[in-house]
Order: structure tokens, then sequence, then C-alpha cells
């Protein structure tokens, strides 16, 4: 079966210093994965290669069996790839629900067109009423999302990314800064939305991590040290040693 | 009233202010300036196509205004020339389709980025098209521009577009046709995804929008209404010239919208309006009414940062809740001090105008608000700095007053609608 999305001896470097230093990495349909390491592993570079943020010194890329390596990040989005950012990534002065519908409004065809109305678009508005319901911020339809409060703005981030309905979803520390109950409510939110999808996760909560996963991959200084499934992980020796010794309880 | 209707209700209020207005005001000075406010407003919405809905901040708009109203210019004279039969109301149309043709030019090499690199590569366009209109004379007529005539033209129904009421009536149709296209590319998809692109240009590509490709159709789109308000602006005057595509006339178009204001679709549709109406009557009262636009424009960016419609938008909800009455009491005691100071800053300027500009052929004496004085003797020097010493203290002292009156005057609502 083709991998939802295969990297191969991916490598970025900024300037002399290497970032990310020859990653190997299948990551199957419909598998959530998570990628876990310490700060300054290169985890969220890794994002930013994949999305097509920024662009590979060497290596490629392939989703769903086709190169996407060096492409621009709309194009990516087009193949069926969306991400969401660690640090909040929003339309501030739009509303929560414009912010949804101008995510959905590629998916579904309309493109760059100025001759039809968006508010008469039935499906495009279905659409993102069922995400607003979705992510919990119906309630909100018509709040800029500048002024909501940082969680929603989180969840805000996972619907504009979920919105497009990808098949293959990215999400950059979605727990990041939430209290426990929130981060509840975000693993029940996320576990939610990538069903039947391919889910790859850069996280930090453990709990959450060995919650949601399927299969882990550990990567320390640019380089993927070990994957597995979580029993594997846990018991992985150079796992302990490089990373979960210091952080794992 | 849902929204839909709301929209409705503004534009045939609108249809009925552009034909009622020459009843109202009828005198020829009125029609006259009214003609130049429906180009006005043409060009200023479609500079806020780029600034207020897509987040470019342009110092070239005026390039495809004046570009577009000499190829308008021409094909008048050409038309003429030829006996074609091409009647007067749509050579606004090939206004539209120069302005598109240099917006998609342009557009292509200045879209790429925004901020900073869009703005210098606007302005160098700018300078480009006037350094071009001064060396090609015969497209651009060199000082004198190229006159052409309006009322040569095929008539349609009797009408030959003499009269300067019937050229009001055009160009109130084609600001009424232009200004509904306007705000219904602000509902579509692209308009939709131009303020994504302003807010948020990394987000936008990664929900499978090129800001980029966003960009380059709102500079074009934008370019065609700026082309026929470029139009529309030769056949009012009959004549074109390299000014009307340079950095002044895109400094203008950038002033009326800011102050009319660009978060809101009206907004640019005031400045155009006051702006004409300042640029017209000013300059009959005072030598010095450039400054006044500079101070005016100070003041906007450094108070009112929205603009007159973001600031009449702020007390929008007051209105409706039926608060406002609750903040009369505030801005009546501003208005003493903001009164002085605005006193005192036109006496400074008209005697320091006098002074430096007039004195040394007409003397010292003059007459500024219908009072003689003379710049030479020290009283209207010590009124000057009374009033804006006495009016920033007072402004000081009720500044905290009227915040206090927009606390209570919002509080009680509590939370948000």
């Amino acid at each position: 079966m083709t991998p939802a999305l295969a990297l191969r001896d991916l490598r970025k470097s900024f300037g002399p210093t290497e970032i990310i230093r020859g990653v190997t990495l299948d990551i199957q349909a419909g598998e959530r994965h998570a990628i876990i390491g310490p700060n300054g592993a290169g985890k969220s570079t890794m994002f930013h290669l994949i999305s097509g943020r920024i662009k590979p010194t060497a290596g490629s890329i392939a989703l769903k069996g086709e190169d996407i390596t060096g492409l621009e990040p709309y194009e990516i989005n087009h193949r069926g790839l969306s991400r969401s950012f660690q640090v909040t990534n929003i339309f501030p002065k739009l509303t929560v629900y414009e912010n949804i519908r101008c995510s959905v409004l590629w998916s579904l065809g309309y493109r760059y067109s100025f001759w039809r109305f968006v508010d008469r678009l039935r499906d495009a508005n279905e659409r993102a009423e069922e995400i607003m319901e979705e992510i919990g911020l119906s309630a909100r339809k018509n709040t800029p999302a500048s002024i909501l409060a940082y969680a929603e703005q989180r969840a805000l981030e996972i619907g504009i990314t979920i919105a497009g309905g990808a098949e293959v979803i990215m999400l950059d520390e979605p727990t990041a800064g939430m209290s426990n109950k929130e981060t509840e409510q975000a693993v029940a939110l996320i576990r939610k939305v990538s069903e039947g999808r391919t889910l790859v996760m850069v996280e930090h909560d453990m709990s959450v991590v060995f919650g949601l996963a399927d299969r882990i991959s550990v990567l320390v200084y640019g380089q993927i040290i070990a994957t597995g499934a979580p029993a594997e992980i846990r018991a992985d020796k150079a796992v302990r040693e490089a990373y979960l010794g210091e952080e794992a309880h | 009233m849902t929204g839909a209707s709301r929209t409705l209700l503004a534009f045939a209020a609108f249809a009925v202010i552009l034909a009622i207005a020459p009843m109202v005001f009828a005198s020829g000075t009125s029609v006259t300036m009214m003609s130049v406010m429906g180009v006005m407003i043409i060009f200023a919405l479609s500079y806020n196509m780029l600034l207020g809905e897509t987040g470019l901040l342009s110092f070239g708009h005026a390039v495809y205004y004046g570009l577009a109203g000499f190829f308008a210019a021409h094909a008048m004279n050409l038309a003429r020339q030829q006996g074609l039969p091409v009647p007067l109301p749509v050579i606004p149309l090939v206004g539209g389709v120069a302005g598109l043709f240099f917006g998609v030019l342009f557009g292509a090499v200045s879209t790429r980025r925004a901020g900073t690199v869009f703005a210098m590569i606007t302005l160098g366009l700018g300078e480009l098209v006037s350094a071009f209109a001064l060396l090609m004379r015969t497209f651009f007529g060199g000082e004198d521009g190229i006159s052409t005539n309006r009322a040569k033209l095929l008539p349609v129904f009797g009408y030959k577009f003499g009269p300067q009421i019937q050229i009001y009536y055009l160009i109130a149709i084609w600001c009424f046709v232009c200004v509904a296209l306007m705000y219904a590319i602000t509902r579509t998809p692209l308009g939709r995804m131009c303020n994504a692109v302003r807010d948020n240009p990394e987000r936008a590509e990664f929900v499978g929008y090129s800001a980029q490709r966003v960009r380059f159709i709102a500079f074009s789109l934008s370019a065609t209404f700026a082309g026929v308000a470029g139009a529309l602006s030769a056949i009012n005057f009959e004549l074109m010239n390299s000014h009307a595509a340079g950095a002044g006339q895109s400094g203008a178009v950038l002033l009326m919208t800011y102050v009319g204001g660009v978060g809101q679709f009206i907004g640019p549709i005031i400045g155009a309006v006051l702006i004409t109406f300042l640029q017209t009557s000013l300059s009959d009262v005072t030598k010095a009414w450039m400054l006044y636009f500079g101070l005016l424009f100070i003041g906007v960016v450094l108070f009112a940062p929205g603009g007159i419609s973001g600031w009449l938008a702020l007390h929008a909800p007051l209105v409706r809740g039926g608060r406002i009455f609750r903040l009369a009491p505030a801005y009546a005691l501003a208005a003493l001090p903001f009164a002085a100071l605005f006193v005192g800053m036109v006496l400074l300027i008209e005697l320091s105008y006098h002074m430096l500009v007039d004195a040394a052929s007409e003397g010292t004496k003059t007459s500024v608000f219908h009072i003689a004085m003379d710049g030479a003797s020290a009283p209207p020097w010590i009124a000057t700095v009374v009033l804006l010493v006495g009016g920033v203290l007072g402004l000081r002292a009720v500044w905290p007053k009227i915040g206090d009156a927009w606390a209570a005057a919002t509080e009680p609502t509590g939370g948000e609608a």
C-alpha cells in the first residue's frame, strides 16, 4: 500500500547548520502518527518542510505516492495535505465563521471566482456551519478571531486545518499552553476529526501522545532514532536515554 | 431586517441621492463639483480594493487612472476624426480595458510581495510612467496634455453630452454601477480571500490560495475600475494631462481613502466627497489649502486611524442602543477646546503664510475670518498662542471625561451582542 507520506533522506541546512539530517519515514494512510523529541530536535522544521513552508536542501517528500518536494504550500494543500501551526495562525480580523468559510472555499472548487456571491454558496456555508459545530465554536460565530480566548483560538486553528477536508492532517503542538481540562477537550476533538484520515502530530504532552498515537517517531538532532507502536517506543533503550528518561513520568 | 435587504435599501438610497443631488444643488459650480465627486468615488473605492480589502499600500494608483484617461481621450478623438459610431457613454469601457491591461502588466511584477516591497515597486512604476509621459509627447501631449471634445460623438437618444448636467448623470450612472460591482466583489469568494490574505497571507497559502494570485487579481480588478474613473475624468474635463497619472494624484487618492476610512465599504465614498468638496471650496478661501490637507491627514492618522467611517462605526452600536446621548455632555465639553485649537491653528497657518509669502508684495495687513489684523503686530500672534495652548490644555483636561463617558455608555451592555 502507498504510504500517505513518504520522506526519503530529507535534509535541511540553514547556512552551515544542518537541522534535519537525513530523515526517512513512511506514514501509513489512516494512522495517527506522533513525532516527539526534545526542544530543538527539528520537529517544527520537519513540519515546515513537508507542508512546503520551507524547501528542503536535499531528499524527497511524497504525498500519497506523488512527489511534492519543493512545491508551494497551496499546491501541497490542493493535493490533500493540511496543517496547523504551533503559534496560532488565524485570520485575526475575520469572524470565526469567515475564518472557517475561507478555509473550505478551495476544496469545494470555488477558487478565485468573483462572479458568485459567497453567501449563496450553500455547500460552503453548510460545511462552515458543520465545522464550527465540530470544533464547538458555533456560539462564537460572529466574533472576530482576534478576541477569542486562547483555547478557542487553538480550536479555530484546528478548524481551519480540517475545514478543507484534507486526507492528511498535520497538527503542530495542538495542546500547547492549554489547561488539563482544555487538553482533554482538545484530545477528544483531535480524535474525532482525525477519524478516517491520516494524522501527523507534534506534541510535547506525553499523555496526549501515548493516548492518541498508533505509532510514534522520535526525532533527536534532526534524525529519527526510533519509530514504532507506543509500547515499543516506551521500551526502546535509545529513546529512554535520549529523551523519555528526562521527561516521561 | 436581513443583511441583504439592508444592502438593497442602502443602494436604493444611494441611487436616489445621485438622482436628486443636482436638483438640490443646482448651481453650475455644484454640478461640476459633484461630477468630480462621482469620478473620485469610483477612484477611491478602487484604491480601497487594494488598501482596505487586500492590505496593499500603493503609491502609484494614479498610473491606471491617468493612462486610462489618455486612452479614453484618444479614443474620443479617434471616433470623432474617423466618424466612428461610438457613443460617449461607452468610452469609460475603453478606460476600463486600458486600466485592466496595465493592471495585469504591472500587477504581474508588483504583487509578488506585499508590504514595503509592493509599496516601493508601485512608487517606482509611478515614477516610470511619469518619466515616460514627458518623453512620449505625441501620446501624452507634453505640458498641455491631450484635449478632446465630448460633444462630438454619436448622440444617444438625442443627448449630445455638451451640458454639464448630462455629464453629471452619465458619471452618476457609471458611479452607481461601479460602486455596486465593487461592493459585490467584496461578497464573492475572491473578495473574502482578499481579506484573508490581508489578515494573514501565510495561512491563506495553507488553505489552498496563492496569496500572490489573490493580490494579482485584486490588483487587476482595482486597476480596471481606476481606468473607468480616469476615462470619466477625461470626459468631464475634456482634457487629460500627465499629472493625472503622477505622484500627486496617487497621493490624493490615498488621502481620500484613508481620511474616509479603509475599514468600511462606505469610507472611501465619504472621503472622496469630503476631499473633493474641500479641494474645490478651500482653494477659494485660502491660498494655503494644501497645508490643511496635510494637517487633516496627520490628524486622522494620529487620532482616528479608522478614518471618518471608522469613527462613525464606533458610535453605531451606541446609536442603535439609544445610548449615544450619554456621550453628548462629554463631547460638548470637548467642543470648546477643540474649536479653540482649530481657530488657533488656522490663525497660525494664515498669519505665517501671509508673512512668509504675501507680505513682501501686499504689506503686513491681512484678514483672517474676516477680521482685519496686522501680521507685524503682537496681538494676533498672542491670540494664536493663547488659543493653541488653551486648546491643547483644555483637550487634555476633558480627554479623561470622554473616556469615562464611553465607559459609562458601553458598560451596561456587558460582553458582546
